[in-house]
């Protein structure tokens, strides 16, 4: 099972504490490819710093991630090459505003030589024509509305062709009338296949596109299943409340 | 005005006295780029290694160098400095003092350009760090592309001010055997027993000099900004 070779990222009894507070208290799961699993939780639960923990922008204080068969919690492995391979999508969209639509998609496949500049361009025109901002190739971040923003950095982080996605909150700082935009676009990813984790308070998104829904609690995984049964059974008692709080 | 005449004619024309105040603005101007160059080194390197090391906590001991070398930079005057880079440090080498001055100046002002830029690379949110990162970028190509440029566009102002002071302390240069504007002034001076005349000359070029430097620094910054919107 854990050693399925359909398995993307093995997280063993994560630990996370920033001093005296314990943020993760031992979180333990499977992520395959394909997969969308959403995760959920009440503010405070631990559930951005286990996103953050999968690509190590929150160094865990114990336990393990396994990401395509390497250990990446081993300091001697370099964090900066899987990292590549894993996209991350921020609350804030985090667009670089001093560069270019253009070049903040660039920037990175072109530094790591992963691609020239001319294919980086090519590429990062043929991303702009599919989310339909192919007009603001030119224009800096700026002069962009919130969903734009997001789009871009979802955009951004394709560029560098990810085997797994990661979303912190992508729609929590949008103003409402954008985030469906943003949320199409995640579910087209899905649909294609990608692989992604999505922190989010998107329900609907969880009941669509999810395949799994994970519910943090306490730093740690109270209840996890298929959107369908997650919703319609849920059997942790926090769970139940917090579900009756929001839905 | 037949009195201003005689005085200019007197200060500047006689002897080609002129020639005096415009070598003496040549070595003003040397020692500044030469202290400026060495200033923006220095300052740099000390906020980047002062900056990784609060984000990391790694780098502890060049870390602790550089904070005593803030501290006592900052700490003394800019005249015992030079002085003691002339006297003691230098004092038995046949470098010219040009040079000396230039070292000097530059490591003084690389402490104050140190913590305008570490102010300016602290300025920048976190998540712009967090982004480079999580594309794969290593720190220093995070720093060098995305961190340093959003810095300096926010920090050119406060080393505008920077230059601006360099430019007018290199004055005391004089007291190391130096012979700069200010120098070269009170030459003219102890020749022709008016102080008022050379010394409202060098106050003006002074002024140009700082003026024409902020004219065009207004133009880099205005560039910089308009890049943005």
């Amino acid at each position: 099972m854990s050693d399925n070779k359909d398995t993307m990222i093995q997280v063993k009894d994560l630990h996370k504490s920033f001093g005296k507070n314990n943020v993760l208290n031992g979180i333990s799961t499977d992520i395959k490819k394909g997969e969308v699993v959403v995760v959920i939780g009440p503010s405070g639960s631990g559930k951005s710093t286990f996103l953050r923990s999968l690509n190590l922008l929150e160094q865990p204080t114990s336990g393990s991630i396994i990401f395509d068969g390497d250990e990446i919690t081993d300091p001697k492995t370099n964090i900066d090459l899987h990292r590549q391979k894993m996209g991350m999508v921020f609350q804030h969209f985090n667009l670089f505003p001093h560069k270019t639509i253009r070049e903040n998609i660039t920037l990175a496949p072109v530094t790591l030589k992963k691609m020239t500049k001319e294919e980086a361009d090519k590429r990062a025109d043929e991303l702009l024509e599919r989310v339909g901002l192919a007009d603001k190739a030119n224009a800096y971040p700026e002069q962009l509305s919130g969903g734009q923003k997001q789009r871009i950095a979802i955009v951004r982080s394709l560029a560098m062709d990810p085997e797994v996605m990661l979303f912190d909150e992508p729609t929590s700082a949008l103003d409402p009338e954008m985030v469906g935009e943003v949320l199409d676009l995640m579910k087209q990813l899905a649909r294609e296949g990608m692989t992604m984790v999505v922190v989010t308070h998107e329900m609907g998104f969880a009941r669509e596109v999810g395949t799994r829904v994970v519910f943090i609690d306490e730093g740690k995984i109270k209840e996890q299943a298929e959107p369908e049964e997650f919703f319609s059974n849920p059997k942790d008692e926090r769970l139940k409340e917090f579900l009756s709080k929001i839905l | 005005m037949a009195d201003f005449s005689a005085k200019f004619y007197a200060n500047f024309i006689k002897d080609d006295r002129w020639l005096g105040l415009v070598s003496g603005l040549k070595v003003t101007i040397i020692v500044t780029l030469e202290a400026l160059l060495l200033g923006v080194i220095i300052g740099f390197i000390v906020a980047i290694i002062r900056s990784y090391h609060d984000k990391t906590n790694k780098l502890k001991i060049l870390n602790a160098i550089c904070k005593v070398y803030l501290t006592v930079i900052r700490g003394t005057p800019t005249m015992i400095q030079i002085l003691i880079m002339y006297l003691v440090v230098f004092g038995s080498s046949s470098l010219d003092s040009i040079i000396i001055g230039g070292i000097a100046f530059g490591i003084n002002s690389g402490a104050y350009v140190a913590e305008i830029v570490r102010s300016g690379i602290m300025s920048i949110p976190i998540g712009q760090t967090e982004a480079g990162r999580s594309l794969g970028l290593n720190y220093a190509q995070t720093m060098r592309l995305i961190i340093v440029p959003q810095a300096f566009k926010n920090v050119l102002p406060a080393l505008v001010n920077e230059m601006i002071v360099l430019i007018k302390e290199t004055a005391i240069i004089g007291y190391i055997g130096e012979q700069d504007l200010t120098k070269a002034a009170m030459i003219i001076q102890s020749r022709t027993f008016d102080a008022f005349m050379p010394l409202l000359a060098a106050a003006v070029i002074y002024l140009a000099l700082v003026m024409l430097l902020t004219f065009f620094m207004n133009k880099l910054e205005r560039r910089l900004r308009n890049s943005e919107r």
